[in-house]
Parts: C-alpha cells; sequence; structure tokens
C-alpha cells in the first residue's frame, strides 16, 4: 500500500481525528489570533492592573493590566513559528551531520560521528544554554541554540538510518556499479529514511517547544515586548502564587500543543505500520472440566486435555498415563501440541493458552485445583541458556529449590547443589557454582538443568527438546545421563522429541502425536515390529540409518501439517496419507485399543501383515 | 563499538574484557572532558562583541575595560590563555566573576551543594518509586490482567510525561505551597524547603520510568528462565524479586543514568522557580548579567558532572551484566 491512503486511513481513527482537529485548530488561532485579539492583547488598562480570573478576564490581566487569556491566543502564532523554526534547523543540522559521514572519508566521518557522540551525552538543555551564551540572549539566536541544540539527537538516528541502509544489498550494487556518493545518498538513502526520520521530528517538535518555552520561562527565550507562552509564564511567576489561573493559560497551551505534536507523531507511525494496533482476540471461556470418572492409577494421569489459544485448539483431547518409573516419549512435529501437553501438565503453559481437562491428576494431587507438590515435578528444557537465569549465579539457582522446598540453610543448600553438579558430570562444581550460566557451553548447562531438577526427589522428570539445541556428541551425552538419573533416583520420564530416534534411546513406551492429537501410542519394543499409523511410519521412515540406501532421495513426509485454527474435518493426517479413503476425509478416527498396551486412531492401521507384505517386496 | 576495532581485540587480548573495557571507556571520558574545557575555553572567545565591554557596561571608561582585559589576561595570544586557563583548572582556579568580584570557585563552592542535593534527592526518590512502581504494575497487569489498571496507568503516566517540568513545579508550587500552605515555595531553609524543589524535579522521571520499567517487566517475564523459576514453584515473591529484578536493572540503570544528567538539566528550571540558591539559578542570572567567567565556570560543572554520570552508569551496567554490555560494546 502506498503512503497516501495508508495516511488517511490512519487518519479515520480515533486518535487521527482527535490529532487532525487538534492541529487545524492551533493553525487556524496561529493565524488569526493576531488579527482579531491582537489590539485587545496589546491594550494596556491601567484600570485593570493585576486582576483575578472572573468573566471579564477569563485567566486575568497582567501588570499592566492586559488580558492575558488574548495575549496567550495572540502568542500562539510566535510559539508556533519559533518551534517550526528550531525544527527546521534541527532536521537540516541532524540530517547534514547524520549524512556526512557517509559521504566523507572513513577518518573525517569518524571524527563526525564522535562529535555528534558526545554532544548526544550532554543534557540538553546545557547544552542550549552554552550556545544562548555564544549567540547571546534574544528570541532568533535562542531558536538558533534550541535547533542545534536538537541536532545530535537527530544526527544519531539519521546516522544509524543510514549505516543500517548503506549496508543493504542495493546500495552495495549501487556501489558496484560506480553510482557516486552523493549521488547514492540523494537516490538511495534519503528517500528510505524519510518516514522514520518524520516521525522523529514530530516528537522532537513537541520537545522542542517545551525546551523553547522553559528558556523564555528563565527569560533567556523571546525577549520583550514579543511574547511567547513561556514568556507569558514568566511574567506571571510572581502571581501564579496569588492566582493559579493566571498560569493555566500558557500552561495550557504548551501541554495541549505538546501533546497535539506527540499525536501527529503516533498517527504518522501508525500510518507507517501500515495497519492499527491488532485487536485483542477474546479467547472463549473453556468448557469445565467433568468430574473425573474413574481414579486413575499412573503417577501422573492427562484426561482429556485441551489447550487453546484464541480462536483454536492446540491440544486436543490428549489422554495420557504415565507410570511410577515409567519413561514415556512424545514424539511429533513441531505443532504437534507435544510440548504443550507436557507444559500444560506442569501448570506452565503461556499466556494466553486456556488449560481444561476433564482430569489432570499427579500422584495424588488434582493439577486442575493445585500446583504440583515442591519438588517432586522437574523441568529440562529445551534452550538450557535462555532457560537459565543470566543474572544469577548457577549455586544461586540450585540452592534456592533447597532453602525454598526443604528449609534447608543457605551453606546446606550450596552443598547439596555442588553435589548435584558432581553427579551430573560437571567437573569442579564447587567453583562452577559460583559462575553465571554464560560461562558454561551448551551441554553443560543442560546437565545444569537437570541437576537442578535433582535438588529435590523428583517423582517425574518433563523433558522437553532437552538435546535439540545441542550438538549431536553432547546430544548422546545428555541422553546418557537422563538415562542414568532415572535409573539412579527411580524417577518417571516424559521426553518430548520431535526425533522417533532419541525417544527410542531412552523411552519405554512412545506416544506419536499429529495436530494436537495423540495419533499412536505403543511399547518401545514394539517399534521393531511396525508401527500402525501412516503418520508414525512416517516419521520412522524418515530417520536416515546407517542401512540407508545414500543413492535415494531422504524420506520425506509430503505435504505440510494442519495449520493452527485451521479447520479439521475427517483425520487430520488424511491430506498427506497415501492410505486415505473417503471416510478419512470425512470423519475423524479415534484412539482405540488394539491390542494391550497399544492404541491407535486410524480407520485403516497397518497390519503386521501389510508390514510382512511390503518387507517382501 | 570500540571491540570491532583492532586496536579494540588487541586490547581485549592483553589486558582481558574487562580491563580493557575499563581502559577504553576512561579513555572515552578524558577525551570528552577535554574537549569540554576547550569548549568552554572558546566559549568567552565566540561571543559577540566585547564580554568585558558587555559586563561593564556602556559607562565604563575605556581605561577601566583596559585594566579589566589585562587583569583577565584577554590580551595575551589565544594560546597563552589556553595553557593559563588549564593550569587555572587544575589549581582549582576558574577565574573571577565579573559582577560579584569573587572567584567563580568560592561562588560554585557555596551553590553546587543546594543543586546536588535536590539532584541527589530526586534521582534516589525516582530509582525507589519508578522501579517499584513498574514492577507492581508488571506483576497486577501481566498476562493481560486488569486492562483498566493497565489504560489508567498508561494514560495518567504519560500525562504527566507531557506537562514540562516547569509547568509541574509551578502547579506544584500553587496548590502546595499557596493554595494548601503545607510546603515553603522558595528559598533553602529547612527540611520542608527541599520536599516541592525534590517532587518537581522527580515527578517527571517517575513516570517515565516506571513506563519503561513497566514494559521491561512484561518482557522479562516471558522469558524461559522465568518458566524456570515457576517451574522449581518458587513463591511469587522470589520469582519476581529474585529473577525478574536483576534482569530489570540493567535496562534501568541506563536509563536511570540518563534521568540522572537529565535531573540536573532540570535543576536549572526548578531551581528558579523555587528561588532555589543552587547552580541553576546562579548561572541564568549569570548569563541575564554577561558575566562570562562564571557562566563558564558553572557550564564546566554541570559538564563534568553528567558526563562524570554517564561514565559511572556506564561502569556500574557493565558490573551488573558483564556479558552483554562488554562483548557487545
Amino acid at each position: 500500500m502506498s503512503n497516501a491512503p495508508r495516511l488517511r486511513l490512519a487518519l479515520r481513527t480515533p486518535l487521527g481525528i482527535t490529532a487532525a482537529v487538534a492541529s487545524t485548530i492551533i493553525f487556524l488561532t496561529a493565524i488569526f489570533g493576531p488579527m482579531l485579539l491582537g489590539d485587545t492583547a496589546d491594550r494596556i488598562d491601567t484600570d485593570a492592573i493585576g486582576q483575578h480570573s472572573g468573566t471579564e478576564h477569563l485567566f486575568g490581566t497582567d501588570a499592566l493590566g492586559r488580558d492575558i487569556a488574548a495575549r496567550v491566543v495572540v502568542a500562539t502564532r510566535l510559539t508556533l513559528e519559533l518551534t517550526l523554526f528550531a525544527t527546521l534547523i534541527a532536521v537540516v543540522g541532524g540530517l547534514v551531520l547524520g549524512v556526512l559521514p557517509a559521504v566523507l572519508g572513513r577518518r573525517a566521518g569518524r571524527l563526525i560521528t564522535a562529535t555528534v557522540n558526545l554532544l548526544v551525552a550532554f543534557p540538553g538543555l546545557l547544552f542550549v544554554l552554552f550556545l544562548a551564551v555564544i549567540f547571546g540572549v534574544g528570541t532568533f539566536s535562542a531558536a538558533f541554540a534550541i535547533g542545534l541544540g536538537a541536532a545530535p539527537s537527530t544526527a544519531r538516528l539519521v546516522q544509524n538510518l543510514t549505516a543500517s541502509i548503506a549496508g543493504t544489498d542495493y546500495v552495495a550494487a549501487a556501489r558496484i556499479l560506480g553510482v557516486g556518493r552523493f549521488r547514492i545518498i540523494v537516490r538511495h538513502i534519503l528517500p528510505n529514511i524519510a518516514e522514520p526520520v518524520a516521525l522523529f521530528v514530530s516528537t522532537t517538535a513537541a520537545g522542542i517547544l517545551v525546551a523553547f518555552s522553559g528558556l523564555s520561562f528563565l527569560g533567556l527565550g523571546v525577549q520583550p515586548p514579543d511574547y511567547d507562552w513561556g514568556r507569558l509564564l514568566n511574567e506571571q511567576l510572581d502571581r501564579v502564587m496569588v492566582d493559579p489561573m493566571s498560569a493555566v493559560g500558557p500552561g495550557s497551551a504548551i501541554v495541549l500543543t505538546g501533546i497535539t505534536f506527540g499525536l501527529i507523531g503516533e498517527v504518522v507511525a501508525k500510518a507507517n505500520a501500515g495497519r492499527t494496533a491488532p485487536q485483542a482476540e477474546v479467547t472463549p471461556e473453556a468448557t469445565s472440566a467433568a468430574p473425573a470418572e474413574k481414579t486413575a492409577s499412573g503417577l501422573l494421569n492427562i484426561d482429556h486435555l485441551q489447550v487453546r489459544f484464541a480462536g483454536h485448539t492446540a491440544v486436543h483431547d490428549v489422554c495420557l498415563t504415565v507410570d511410577e518409573g515409567e519413561a514415556v516419549g512424545i514424539v511429533g512435529e513441531s505443532g504437534s501440541g507435544k510440548s504443550l501437553t507436557a507444559l500444560a501438565a506442569a501448570g506452565l503453559v503461556p499466556h494466553p493458552g486456556r488449560v481444561s481437562a476433564r482430569s489432570l491428576r499427579f500422584g495424588d494431587r488434582d493439577l486442575n485445583k493445585q500446583a504440583p507438590k515442591g519438588t517432586s515435578m522437574a523441568m529440562v528444557f529445551q534452550d538450557p541458556m535462555a532457560s537459565l537465569n543470566p543474572a544469577l549465579t548457577v549455586g544461586r539457582q540450585l540452592a534456592e529449590v533447597a532453602e525454598v522446598h526443604h528449609n534447608a540453610g543457605r551453606a546446606a543448600a550450596l552443598t547439596r547443589a555442588v553435589s548435584r553438579l558432581g553427579a551430573v558430570g560437571i567437573i569442579n562444581p564447587e567453583l562452577r557454582v559460583r559462575k553465571r550460566p554464560h560461562e558454561f557451553s551448551g551441554g553443560m548447562r543442560q546437565r545444569v538443568m537437570i541437576a537442578m531438577g535433582l535438588m529435590g526427589e523428583p517423582r517425574l522428570i518433563i523433558a522437553d527438546e532437552p538435546t535439540t539445541a545441542l550438538d549431536v556428541t553432547v546430544q548422546a551425552q545428555v541422553l546418557a545421563l537422563l538415562r542414568d538419573v532415572r535409573t539412579e533416583s527411580g524417577a518417571a520420564l516424559l521426553l518430548i522429541s520431535h526425533d522417533i530416534a532419541v525417544v527410542s534411546q531412552v523411552c519405554d513406551r512412545v506416544v506419536v502425536m499429529y495436530a494436537g492429537r495423540i495419533v499412536e501410542e505403543l511399547p518401545v519394543g514394539d517399534l521393531a515390529d511396525g508401527v500402525a499409523h501412516p503418520y508414525s511410519a512416517a516419521l520412522i521412515g524418515a530417520v536416515p540409518s546407517m542401512t540407508t540406501d545414500r543413492d535415494t532421495p531422504l524420506a520425506t513426509i509430503p505435504g505440510r501439517p494442519p495449520q493452527p485454527g485451521e479447520e479439521i474435518v475427517g483425520c487430520p493426517f488424511a491430506p498427506r496419507c497415501a492410505r486415505a479413503t473417503d471416510r478419512c476425509r470425512t470423519e475423524e478416527p479415534v484412539l482405540e485399543q488394539i491390542r494391550p498396551g497399544r492404541r491407535v486412531a486410524c480407520w485403516d492401521p497397518i497390519t503386521t501383515a501389510t508390514h510382512e507384505l511390503e518387507e517382501a517386496r | 563499538m570500540s571491540t570491532a576495532t583492532p586496536a579494540g581485540r588487541v586490547l581485549d587480548f592483553r589486558l582481558g574484557p574487562w580491563t580493557s573495557f575499563f581502559v577504553r571507556r576512561t579513555g572515552r571520558l578524558l577525551v570528552s572532558l577535554a574537549a569540554l574545557v576547550t569548549a568552554a575555553f572558546a566559549m568567552i572567545h565566540f561571543v559577540p562583541g566585547d564580554p568585558v565591554r558587555g559586563a561593564l557596561g556602556l559607562n565604563a571608561t575605556p581605561e577601566a575595560v583596559a585594566a579589566r582585559k589585562e587583569q583577565l589576561g584577554l590580551d595575551d595570544s589565544l594560546i597563552s590563555q589556553y595553557k593559563h586557563f588549564v593550569s587555572g583548572l587544575f589549581h582549582g582556579d576558574l577565574g573571577e566573576s565579573i559582577t560579584a568580584r569573587v572567584p567563580v570557585s568560592r561562588m560554585i563552592g557555596d551553590r553546587l551543594p543546594a543543586t546536588l542535593e535536590i539532584a541527589i534527592y530526586a534521582f534516589l526518590l525516582v530509582m525507589l518509586v519508578a522501579i517499584p512502581l513498574g514492577m507492581a504494575m508488571a506483576v497486577w497487569t501481566r498476562n493481560g490482567r486488569r486492562r483498566r489498571g493497565e489504560l489508567a496507568f498508561a494514560s495518567s503516566t504519560g500525562a504527566i510525561v507531557a506537562i514540562p517540568e516547569f509547568l509541574l513545579a509551578v502547579g506544584l508550587a500553587s496548590v502546595f505551597g499557596v493554595s494548601l500552605g503545607w510546603f515553603p515555595v522558595a528559598l533553602r531553609e529547612g527540611p520542608d524547603s527541599y520536599v516541592l524543589p525534590v517532587l518537581a524535579l522527580a515527578i517527571t522521571p517517575i513516570a517515565a520510568l516506571s513506563r519503561i520499567v513497566r514494559v521491561e517487566a512484561l518482557r522479562v517475564f516471558e522469558t524461559d528462565y522465568m518458566r524456570t523459576a515457576r517451574a522449581k514453584r518458587l513463591p511469587g515473591r522470589l520469582v519476581y524479586l529474585r529473577h525478574a529484578l536483576p534482569n530489570l536493572l540493567t535496562s534501568s540503570l541506563t536509563l536511570g543514568g540518563l534521568l540522572l544528567s537529565g535531573l540536573l538539566a532540570g535543576t536549572v528550571l526548578i531551581e528558579n522557580v523555587f528561588a532555589w540558591p543552587g547552580l541553576g539559578m546562579t548561572i541564568v542570572q549569570a548569563i541575564l548579567q554577561k558575566d562570562y567567567p562564571l557562566v563558564q565556570g558553572i557550564v564546566l560543572v554541570y559538564g563534568a558532572a553528567a558526563l562524570t554520570i554517564n561514565f559511572v552508569v556506564d561502569l556500574a551496567v557493565a558490573a551488573a551484566d558483564p556479558q552483554s554490555t562488554i562483548r557487545g560494546s
């Protein structure tokens, strides 16, 4: 979309209308105010000196009996002229200082950049006062000083923008084609930085208005007999204490005009962004969960779990049980809902996700009502760098678990942290506890996360893609560690992975998820005999092994998984399934037990016979 | 920035990142101070017309002007004047005020504490109020809760930020000073007299900083390490204070530093509203009276203070978050 329609669109919002109306009023006042009220504002009335605000004089009169309200209206023009003049100087100065480094040689450019950085470091008002001294006290020198005072920050912005555009491919291409520096600036750089600079200018104008008023208020800006809003305030300062209304006129004029400049900036910004802020979607309240019908036997019992985000269901009626000490793996592509299922079990689904389940039990706790107890559930996440707090030492992050949940003292907690770090294979744990996460390697960080889970006595470890962010060799070490930890602690493991090979190495049972649903569940031992769901088969087929024929292309699953919010009729895998029938496309298959320990949701599961048939071929 | 330069890399290699960072920042501070001193020196020579004539008035006799010029050393060559000026600085000699006829250093010594006091109190007030307020608002409105509270906070702080500090000061003076008569509105006499100037200095930065802290806090709440903290079932107090707060402080400190040097500038306006006998009031009078040596001295003090604050903030941020700051800069 080009700019004009976007701007028109932005102007139609309440914000845009307000900005347009307010700026029109201000500009009309600036144009007609002095014509209409100029005489009233200058009329000296010795009978009405220093009158309070009232019906005759809205904001009272000044020391010479002049009507303050009229003077505020008349002062609009000078105030606006000076603001715009100073803004012009700021923009021109900023553009020159900002673009020059790109035009001049490297050395001169760096000198200018350094100077600008130096000037930006000074508080603006001090720089303005300095310039006001050099230029002498007076109206136009003040405008000059304020304009130049705002130039460095404009220059900084222009420099940053210019640098980013100068690095783009099309500028590089122009340079290779031998286009001159000056031409590059005029043709390529200036048009591309125009919009952000325009936005910056409107905010700068508001700042300049305030700065100018401040300077005039100090008596260093506009000099009598001229007056702007700041000067009017200056003249009223002695009386303000007696009659606050006398300051309300010029004061509110400054504030309202400043806000209007800001609004113009926002409208320009919105037009730039090309769209109004997205409306927050209202999440439908999840249906209240029916009470659990059967008392389940496992450690973690998930019954008909749903996780919804605005407008779509990410996890769809998932039923899953993890027994004491058992290792269960959930496999699926990204977006299959496997991580959300795990996060829901831990009560950590991010906002605005809504979790509902017929039953969600961990041990003897109803997770619909309570969080899991203390340290009984340990979590290991995908990205160990992001999952550890960068500001705290590793020791602190481990020790606090013991401090909070086991009432351990600081020293005892730290001792346990050291021993746990040692247990997960961190060398020199007593030294490493004092380090922060960035001083560890990726694999070591994941060991720290596991050690964190071992600070208590976990009954379940939920590991969400624990090896995805790691190197292949480190992956194997971390998997081996998880296995060891499980053997030693006797904890159950819920391992989430997109890699069926990883899961089959560590787990007893595999759950395959697709489009937020469980499509198959089977013991790891049965994997070799062949899976029943075509999607599981495709997942296994996509894993290359040592015996894979290198001449055939790597197996991939054709098509793509359904997008969030996409309406699904029938089996969600049907569009990608070679075996799909009409029934698959219209009716959704239910997860049914086909053998003890094996469940599959498919109208036409692959049977052992089919496998033998295929192998025979 | 400088790490990218070959010199920066060599420094990193020889001294280790921390020392190298410190050396580079100190170097930048010294260069900036030198530039400031030169600019302050040059200021007097940029002034249109004859500064001594301007200060003494049109009625001064040519002899008096000449004598004064000689006394100020304005007839010497520029280079020897500059040398004189710089060596004077090292001895704490900033020249003599043209109007008051007392050493500038003594005037600054008299007035500086008043300015420092309100600036520091205001800064402490800002940090003590804005960070907890922003945090509390973030916790309160997290995950899209209490949209009305969020709107009220955003619009009220937005309105405060839009009001210029000196107007706020005038408003405070007329409401709490005149109408209610709770606090004195002028001069520095007794603890009561600090209330309004400090408030006037602090309110705008409090509004600005608490908005930023809230947004930063909401960003931090979304991070993976906050999810880890929740996964550890820590009490909310620990999750927010121990895990979120330190990660907020880096950005808050950076902004706090900018605010502090902004506060210094703010004193100029605020002091003039409350007739506060500090540097801000003195510099405005000095500019109006064309007392250039005094202006020069105060500009030096304000400028050096701003540069020092930036330097200290850089170091503090680096200490709080060594990884990103030192490597990134």
